[in-house]
């Protein structure tokens, strides 16, 4: 494992970097835990200041520590971006298994299904959701909504990949020796599937983040819990820009820049580390 | 042929699947929404006048059976199929009585023609440009294109519209930032309409055609990069086959079969994207009229906005797939 890490920190340039703008941002979000402020509380210092030694990054108009409150919202949303992944792998997997070593009905009612998801555009969905719960979509609920679209594209490539395995000798042979479906799928078949897993699991985190993001600048979650997008909402809704308050708008997007490359470059050099022709690319060969 | 006409019949029916299972589900989950229509409409009219409480009771009795939001459910759903297939989706309720149709079908020109303008722009400029990437790999010029698509592709719809609106709006304010057209040009085909049009469709065009380029392109490099080492492109180039013609008829045409299937799957996140846009710049299109919809507690207008959202993009889908197999000969539509 580590000596995968230290290869491709040291060859894989996207990777090295991907990793490092990650690090800046988990190490950001790790600071809230050292935070002297409760970041629900409004207008407990000066505000509308400019950055300062004192406050790092400013302070908003409604009077709070905008380094602090960007510890917990970045927190907020890296917490809900790996809950959303975590749920919809989980769903993809045990779907694209399924779908992939069963065959058969079970898996053309699976597809079905998973065609379905597929067409449905998700934005006007989570749009009617929060018409329906109002404030009662807390960030829990929203992550479970979003799990439960976020699976069809990594449940195909994961059945097309469990469609190969199935007639490949090693499954042949667990089952003459009388291995459960069951265990098949998640003992033998699982690991093969893993680095698939991993790489959506980045694409997963950044296409979640994004509806959040999108979500909350228009006010369509909890606006009270701090997060990256609800910044951007109070931020837009004291009007920042026009009074003049960059920071509060500027010093957000320019993590949320960072963050987003950062996964993103994860994403792309896992897939590549998956796919042995552009390893082989990479090294010449 | 008559593998074809199956295979079309089987695609059109996963698409009339889509439409019932979402449009079901559009329609249950607005009807379960705690937002009273009645109590909405009751406090626009009431606000600031004075009615006795008389008045407003009968007005509340009015209105529910004006709305019709005391049938059971299910015979509400009934209906709500009937006037479906007469495409009546039942009145607006914060502009009654306008239909709801009619206030999509106003909207439904700008969407389809952003829309339309920007995947037709980044589909093609992203995969023609992505495959001579991946054939000329030594390209400073492509390379740069590479890190620019690296840079920008994974950022929200959302902020990359923001930072435009922030730099075209407040720190170079050049390009009109709101609004189809300006206000004071009449609509129709007349010059000064469409030149205003074209205007103001430049930010939210670009917005789009940012963050949708760098998917194909970055898609389009890594399959003709896995392409050009297969041995019928090395026979070419040995065979003195025209380099233009290698790259656009032997590598690219092959590697466009899997982008048409991703557009196909990408067509739905696309639309999102575009809605979210034109909230950015109050482009009076769908995504607009579903915010405004959403925050008046008018659920036949949501569910409108939906439907229609829900309609296109399975349609979109379905002629792609139906392209598919004319485009790419070697797949049996069996």
């Amino acid at each position: 494992m580590f000596v995968i890490f230290r290869d491709l920190v040291r060859h894989n340039l996207e990777f090295a970097i991907g990793i490092t703008l990650m690090g800046i941002v988990v190490a950001f979000t790790l600071l809230s835990f050292f935070s002297p402020v409760n970041p629900t509380h409004i207008f407990v210092t000066m505000p509308d200041r400019p950055p300062s030694w004192t406050h790092l990054f400013g302070t908003n108009s409604r009077g709070q520590d905008l380094f602090w409150q960007l510890t917990f919202a970045f927190r907020n949303t890296l917490m809900f971006g790996l809950t959303v992944a975590v749920i919809s792998r989980v769903i993809s997997i045990t779907v694209g298994l399924l779908s992939g070593y069963l065959g058969g009905w079970v898996d053309r009612v699976l597809m079905f299904v998973n065609d379905i998801f597929v067409a449905i555009p998700t934005f006007p969905v989570l749009v009617l959701f929060y018409f329906v719960l109002r404030s009662n979509l807390d960030t829990l609920t929203l992550a479970l909504i979003m799990a439960g679209l976020g699976w069809p594209f990594d449940a195909r490539l994961i059945r097309s990949v469990a469609l190969g395995l199935k007639h490949r000798e090693f499954t042949r042979h667990a089952v003459f020796a009388g291995m459960t479906t069951r265990k098949i799928m998640f003992e033998e078949h699982l690991p093969y599937v893993m680095p698939i897993v991993f790489a959506t699991f980045m694409a997963n985190m950044l296409w979640s983040i994004g509806l959040e993001v999108t979500l909350a600048v228009l006010g369509f979650t909890n606006i009270n819990v701090p997060t990256v997008g609800t910044t951007l909402y109070w931020a837009i809704n004291h009007s920042a820009l026009v009074v003049g308050v960059w920071w509060w708008i500027v010093i957000p997007i320019v993590f949320i820049v960072i963050m987003f490359i950062g996964l993103f470059l994860l994403a792309i050099s896992m897939n590549e580390y998956i796919d042995p022709r552009s390893r082989l690319n990479r090294m010449g060969a | 042929m008559r593998g074809y006409l199956r295979f079309a019949l089987k695609r059109f029916l996963l698409l009339v699947a889509v439409v019932f299972a979402g449009v079901s589900a559009a329609f249950f989950v607005t009807h379960l929404s705690p937002v009273s229509p009645v109590e909405t409409a009751l406090a626009r009219i009431t606000a600031r006048s004075h009615f006795s409480p008389d008045g407003i009771a009968a007005m509340r009795a009015a209105l529910t059976d004006m709305y019709g939001v005391n049938e059971p459910l299910l015979s509400k759903y009934a209906n709500f199929w009937r006037r479906f297939v007469q495409g009546d989706l039942g009145p607006s309720l914060i502009a009654f009585p306008t239909p709801a149709m009619s206030l999509v079908r106003r909207a439904l020109p700008w969407t389809v023609g952003l829309l339309s303008f920007a995947i037709i722009v980044t589909w093609l400029v992203g995969n023609i440009l992505g495959g001579l990437a991946g054939y000329y790999q030594k390209n400073r010029f492509l390379k740069l294109f590479g890190v620019v698509a690296i840079g920008v592709q994974p950022i929200p719809y959302y902020i990359v519209a923001f930072i435009l609106l922030i730099i075209f709006g407040f720190l170079w304010p050049v390009l009109p930032i709101s609004g189809g057209f300006s206000m004071t040009v009449t609509p129709g085909w007349n010059l000064r309409f469409i030149s205003s049009v074209a205007v103001h469709a430049i930010l939210p065009a670009t917005a789009l055609v940012l963050v949708g380029f760098g998917g194909w392109f970055l898609g389009m490099r890594a399959l003709v990069s896995n392409i050009v080492t297969e041995d019928y492109v090395t026979y070419a180039e040995l065979g003195g086959v025209a380099r233009s013609r290698i790259v656009f008829n032997y590598v690219i045409r092959n590697a466009m079969v899997p982008q048409i299937t991703a557009l196909a799957m990408a067509l739905g996140g696309i639309f999102s994207g575009t809605v979210i846009t034109e909230q950015v710049f109050s482009y009076p299109g769908l995504g607009s009229l579903l915010i405004e919809a959403v925050n008046g507690g008018d659920y036949s207008l949501v569910l409108a906005v939906s439907t229609v959202a829900i309609i296109a993009v399975a349609s979109a889908i379905f002629i792609v797939d139906l392209l598919h197999p004319i485009l790419d000969p070697r797949i049996r539509t069996e």
